[in-house]
């Protein structure tokens, strides 16, 4: 058991690390290459990695590794925000809907239930169809998909948490409902959430490379790593290092957010038997 | 069971009534005139108005609303706007086409993850399992709009053993069903891991060895057929992934399905189309979870009586 526990936090850590380097590529990313992700080098199209190039060009003859590292921008720019106003709704609500019940929860639980009948990303294809393809579309989009699994995910907490001593003792000592919700109540539901936001990134990174995979979100010339992936489909044949390494970066930062989740996870609940 | 049944059944009217509701509001998101933003800027305002009225958004928001509700309950969802054909016929002509290949996934994913996850678990903790383990988290990360491309490069590109694109052959089925299939593997084998691990510990495993039966049997027939409601379970829960997976992996390998047709759609922004496509595969998502509901009481009957 201790050899699968050591084990665990040698992948936690693994995770860890891609996930730095990879916020590391984000921020001072195009300082780490000299070109230019928008220059065109026309003659160069298509050409395989080299020294210069260690990814190779793509199809207007880019710099495939400025392209990749200026795609981990917008990739964290994704994970951020809408994990971030996902958690912010999704706690708010569900913290409502478990606390005071009756009502509220009843109609809270039913927009749940009818945001959960549309599997995975397909609301936010819907919703893309019908505004537009654009970044800011897209972060609306996976939002509104987003922050039903945190409200569900707290309103279970929460009502839990309501029946606790100490939860019952603030109220008796005459703390206002706000107070009780933020000082007591939604704090012990914090490690879940957590937890939850880590595997969030993993979703949001993912969903937004969907969405432009298919056309639905980022818009060229900007380069987001599923915009590129879309773009070397054309090119399967000739080049496969359009595909190759957009998807690599993906891959990589998920599987190190989704390695982050589950030894977060292991962290919050020792109990749990390792997956 | 009845009862049981009933109930369910009940509960899902109410989340099939909001879907429709929210299919049926999508048209009204459109920024602008949906109509304009369907015909294009340079529409003559003939033709929008002509449209406007065949879509019937001339009409008031209620009765709009009963309209595309009493279309739906006589089955109709309009015609297309490019092709004129019925919504209806439009979609149950894809429809074999997708219930072939998620049904193809579902076969690799079950064939590939069931004996990975026993074999992890019953060597838990030895290198057969680590590899189980990492396989599956590997699989879990990788998108399939990137497992599909690189299939593709490898089978077809470069091996030339199997079609980079399209259907008719069993052939086709192949990489589209691999690229499908592989995440819901990765989530299969580590929950049948899990679940294996937590039967093994129990003490009816210990007292079936003590009887004599052999360790392959007590692990298959005991342990495996208990764990069998949790797989279940996730197999039903993943059948969400499946289908927004099917309208990835549909586009990547020119697979002639309702999820191609959703994103064809969009590109020509064939609104009644879209809404078809959609609310259709919400509900074939609520019916599965109904199903999953209704198997897993019919697994375990204490779930019945909560």
């Amino acid at each position: 058991m201790s050899d699968r526990r050591g084990g665990g936090r040698a992948l936690f850590a693994a995770g860890m690390v891609i996930v730095t380097m990879a916020a590391a590529a984000a921020i001072v990313g195009p300082s780490l290459t000299p070109f230019d992700p928008a220059a065109q080098d026309l003659p160069l199209r298509l050409a395989g990695p080299t020294g210069a190039h260690p990814f190779g060009l793509d199809e207007l003859g880019r710099d495939i590794l400025a392209r990749v590292l200026a795609g981990a921008r917008i990739s964290f720019v994704v994970g951020l925000v809408v994990v971030s106003v996902s958690a912010s709704i999704g706690t708010l609500l569900g913290a409502v809907a478990g606390y005071f019940g009756g009502t509220i929860d009843d109609l809270i639980s039913r927009v749940i239930d009818i945001l959960l009948a549309f599997p995975g990303l397909l609301l936010a294809i819907a919703l893309v169809a019908v505004l537009g393809p654009s970044l800011r579309n897209v972060l609306f989009a996976l939002t509104v998909i987003g922050w039903v699994g945190y409200a569900r995910l707290v309103r279970g907490q929460v009502l839990r948490a309501r029946e606790f001593e100490y939860v019952q003792a603030a109220r008796a000592l005459g703390a206002s409902t706000a107070r009780v919700l933020w000082r007591h109540v939604i704090p012990s539901a914090i490690p879940a959430i957590v937890v939850q936001a880590s595997l969030g990134m993993a979703g949001a990174i993912i969903g937004e490379a969907a969405l432009s995979f298919l056309g639905l979100g980022v818009q060229p010339p900007t380069p987001s790593w599923g915009t590129m992936l879309n773009g070397g489909r054309a090119h399967l044949l000739d080049a496969p290092h359009l595909t190759i390494f957009p998807g690599l970066a993906i891959a990589l930062l998920v599987l190190g957010f989704n390695v982050v989740g589950d030894g977060l996870r292991d962290l919050a609940d020792p109990k749990r038997p390792r997956r | 069971m009845l009862h049981f049944l009933v109930r369910r059944l009940l509960l899902a009217i109410p989340v099939l009534l909001g879907v429709a509701t929210l299919v049926f509001s999508l048209i009204h998101l459109v920024p602008g005139d949906p109509v304009q933003a369907m015909l294009g800027e340079s529409a003559s305002s003939q033709d929008v108005a002509e449209l406007r009225g065949r879509l019937g958004l001339d009409r008031p928001l209620s009765v709009q609303y009963a309209a595309f509700l009493k279309g739906l309950a006589r089955g109709t969802l309009g015609t297309s706007l490019r092709t004129n054909e019925p919504v209806t016929r439009a979609i149950a002509e894809r429809l074999p086409a997708t219930f072939e290949l998620a049904a193809a996934a579902v076969c690799v994913a079950v064939v590939v993850a069931i004996p990975l996850g026993i074999l992890a678990a019953v060597g838990a903790g030895t290198g057969i399992d680590y590899a189980a383990t990492t396989l599956a988290l590997v699989g879990i990360s990788m998108p399939n709009f990137w497992l599909g491309p690189l299939l593709a490069i490898l089978f077809s590109v470069t091996l030339g053993w199997l079609p980079v694109s399209g259907s008719g052959t069993p052939a086709h089925l192949v990489l589209p069903a691999i690229t499908l299939g592989a995440p819901l593997a990765a989530v299969l084998a580590r929950m049948t891991r899990a679940s294996v691990i937590e039967e093994l510990r129990e003490p009816y495993v210990l007292a079936a060895r003590a009887r004599g039966v052999s360790r392959g049997r007590a692990i298959l027939r005991h342990a495996f057929r208990n764990s069998l409601i949790p797989i279940v379970t996730v197999l039903g829960l993943q059948m969400g992934a499946i289908l927004t997976g099917a309208v990835i992996t549909e586009t990547i390998f020119a697979w002639p399905g309702v999820g191609r047709l959703l994103i064809q759609s969009i590109n020509f922004r064939d609104f009644p189309l879209v809404q078809g496509c959609i609310l259709l595969i919400a509900v074939t998502y609520v019916a599965v979870n109904l199903l999953t509901d209704l198997a897993y009481g019919l697994l375990d009957p204490r779930i019945r009586y909560e």
